[in-house]
């Protein structure tokens, strides 16, 4: 079951929770700007069948699917430290 | 609690009931419009019958949630399951300008355009991981509660409450401006009657319920305005391409048009200096301006009251960050398919507009020409007869329609669609009930917003804090239809600067708000002295950045170091300040460009739009060195921060019902 509360407990909660926010917006910033400062040799690569090029697809499609997916994970990832600490609410 | 949840399982299987039945009462009626056209009924007929039963459908709702309880006028009694506070946050989001605006701009611009799609979209990752699901956590209503509680009173709150007004006011005005427009256009009605329709249309969802009726018809709102936006680019990509996802199949109309392109140019139909090509980047904002707009509308988002509110009305914590994936989803939907939208429309112009001869031009371009949407060489192109004159009085015009000769309004592109897809004329009603859904949801809860700041935390809080609920309620509603009424009123002067400045609704809000919310969550150092001078520091720099380059260029250039901005097509300055600081009057045309993108002046070539870039760091260094200096915050508040971070338990802040 869940672990008493204390500070120490508190405290490694709260330093995952930091973890994983980091790593959340390190992805965003990647998917975010640094794809797309490399639109122009992106955009030489065409992706086959559906004819975009790889910069604009990322811009237009792309960085969002990443965005869209990764906060389904988030609220997965953040709830299952949120548990193994006793902090989640009851379900 | 095993009660709590049952009654919660059971309001949640009759939510998807209800919703699905009204979805397909809405499809119903769609085919019942269709059959009535098929019968002769004239289009007019027809755009007031759509207009006026989603409209009533609203209403009926709004009256129906109506509600003497505070917490459910504030927060909608915080039971708004995940999914559907996902799509009430969708429809509070995508604006008049997001549903009618933004295909257009993206036609305009091409790949520059993107940096709207990345901003508006990429915000909600820093609203979950940083913010949202903490102030639901700490038990607020209005984002100044929070402020007031963290940062020690009614000072912090009533900084909060001027960012709040600053940047949601401006916006309000645009939404109601954009009813009256999406009125007059289908409906014919005069643009201010049409203005003052649409404030009834927006007093009747929120004056009686408050967060609960915007909440439901938002939901509602949604249904009506993605169904809008998404039929007519499927039908047109099945036609097309034989496949009914258009986000898919307008890759290959991206390359058509890129092929064009080129052949155009070959042919002198277009020059090196008007096309712009549209899988190009950085040829209408500079790299710097590409990725600081982009930047700001992300940051901008999270630091928006009228987003973070919605996230208030989830039951628990865990379901306030399932809600802010849900709402990205959904507004998901609409923002990959703008892209193909222009595309398509791109499309259309390049291969059957441009290189035309002047009597072969389609027909369904006459109908936006008679408004003035569509200009050929230099006059609106209302009829044949009127573009051969306006083309021949050119001299050396070769008889066929050149780019240069073609002016497009941007808000054609969305509602010219169905005509250019030949599609009948309920498609078009639709697309209009669809804008006006889009303006009517973002100006409810705009509204709300501002009116929950001054009846809760102004009346309320700083005022009358022994106010009965009665008296509260009270108050709130008439200060709701105070706002209102200002806002429409404002609206229908059609002030040019007000609806530019919506832009820099997300800069402003970035600037006051996010410094100290951040830190007001992640880090407990911070200080009440820390916060409010970081606040007033990167929203003071905000404005002054704003206000000087956009009204006082001149005193810009002269006193605080401004230079011109890069022109990004050549790389070179886009004006000659020597020169106009010389000439006397040399800067006044420049003042006088009503629209948000028009600044010439500024530090590092940063275009006024994205102002937060220089506010934002201003108010987290402040913040940080300001607090340094300050007693740390008391025990008992970093207790407090302690239980904000941990979804179990209470709220932290309980407000008497």
């Amino acid at each position: 079951m869940a672990p008493a509360p204390s500070q120490a407990n508190t405290d490694e909660h709260w330093n995952r929770t930091s973890r994983l926010m980091f790593t959340h917006l390190g992805v965003w910033f990647f998917f975010g700007y640094v794809v797309h400062m490399f639109v122009v040799p992106l955009n030489k690569i065409i992706i086959p069948v559906l004819g975009f090029p790889l910069g604009f697809y990322m811009a237009a499609q792309g960085s969002l699917i990443v965005f869209v997916v990764m906060l389904f994970m988030f609220a997965k990832q953040q709830d299952r430290i949120d548990r193994e600490f006793g902090m989640a609410e009851d379900d | 609690m095993a009660v709590q949840s049952a009654d919660t399982a059971a309001f949640y299987k009759n939510l998807g009931r209800m919703y699905a039945t009204y979805t397909g009462g809405f499809i119903g009626f769609i085919i019942l419009v269709a059959i009535l056209e098929m019968a002769g009924v004239p289009n007019r007929v027809l755009g007031y019958l759509f207009v006026g039963f989603t409209i009533i459908v609203y209403a009926v709702i709004g009256v129906m949630t109506r509600t003497m309880e505070v917490s459910e006028y504030y927060v909608a009694g915080r039971r708004v399951p995940a999914l559907y506070n996902g799509m009430a946050t969708g429809a509070d989001w995508m604006s008049a300008a997001s549903f009618v605006g933004m295909a257009g701009t993206l036609f305009l611009l091409g790949y520059d355009g993107l940096t709207w799609v990345l901003g508006w979209t990429g915000g909600y990752v820093l609203v979950s991981i940083l913010i949202g699901p903490y102030l639901r956590k700490f038990g607020a209503y209005t984002v100044p509660d929070f402020m007031s509680f963290r940062f020690g009173g009614n000072f912090a709150r009533l900084i909060a409450v001027i960012v709040l007004v600053c940047c949601s006011f401006t916006y309000v005005t645009a939404q109601i401006f954009g009813t009256g427009i999406i009125a007059s256009r289908f409906l014919g009605m005069p643009f201010e009657l049409a203005v003052f329709a649409g404030l009834a249309g927006i007093l009747l969802c929120s004056m009686l319920g408050g967060m609960r009726a915007v909440t439901w018809t938002q939901i509602a709102q949604y249904i009506v305005l993605i169904i809008a936006y998404l039929t007519p680019i499927v039908i047109l990509s099945t036609s097309r391409y034989g496949i009914p996802i258009p986000q898919l199949t307008y890759g290959t109309a991206i390359a058509e048009i890129t092929a064009r392109e080129g052949a155009m140019l070959a042919s002198g139909l277009a020059t090196v200096a008007n096309l712009k090509p549209h899988i190009s980047p950085f040829v209408s904002y500079t790299p710097l301006n590409f990725f600081a707009i982009c930047f700001c509308m992300m940051v901008g988002t999270a630091s928006l009251p009228h987003i973070l509110m919605r996230y208030f009305t989830t039951p628990t914590v865990r379901e306030a960050r399932q809600s802010v994936a849900w709402s990205l989803l959904f507004i998901f939907l609409l923002y990959f398919s703008a892209p193909a939208y222009a595309a398509f429309s791109k499309l259309e112009v390049y291969n059957n507009v441009i290189g035309r001869n002047l009597t072969e031009i389609r027909p369904w371009l006459f109908t936006w020409g008679e408004l003035g949407l569509i200009q050929i060489c230099g006059k609106n192109a209302g009829s044949i007869d009127a573009i051969v004159a306006a083309c021949k009085a050119i001299a050396g015009h070769p008889g066929v329609v050149r780019l240069q000769d073609f002016v497009i309004n941007t808000d054609v592109i969305v509602l010219s669609t169905p005509e250019i897809a030949g599609l009948p004329y309920v498609i078009t009603g639709l697309v209009a009930a669809g804008g006006l859904a889009a303006a009517l949801s973002t100006a409810d809860g705009l509204l709300l917003a501002i009116a929950n700041a001054l009846s809760h935390d102004i009346y309320y809080k700083m005022i009358d804090p022994n106010a009965p609920t009665v008296r509260r309620l009270t108050v709130a509603r008439v200060l709701l239809f105070l706002v209102a009424v200002a806002a429409a009123y404002l609206a229908s002067t059609r002030p040019g600067d007000i609806l530019a400045m919506v832009g820099w609704a997300f800069s402003l809000a970035m600037a006051g708000n996010f410094p100290a919310l951040v830190m007001g969550v992640w880090w407990k150092r911070a200080t009440t002295a820390g916060a409010v001078s970081g606040m007033i520091a990167g929203f003071g720099l905000c404005i002054f950045y704003l206000v000087t380059t956009r009204y006082f260029p001149g005193a810009g250039v002269t006193y605080f170091g401004m230079s011109s901005l890069t022109n990004p097509a050549t790389g070179l300055p886009l004006v000659d300040v020597a020169k106009a600081v010389a000439a006397p009057g040399g800067m006044d045309s420049w003042v006088t460009a009503a629209h948000p993108m028009a600044s010439r002046v500024g530090w590092f070539g940063l275009n006024n739009i994205a102002c937060g870039l220089l506010g934002m760091p201003l108010g987290f260094l402040v913040i940080y060195v300001v607090s340094l200096m300050t007693k740390a915050p008391s025990a008992e508040m970093q207790a407090y921060i302690d239980e904000i971070r941990k979804p179990r338990g209470r709220t932290v802040l309980e407000e008497k019902t």
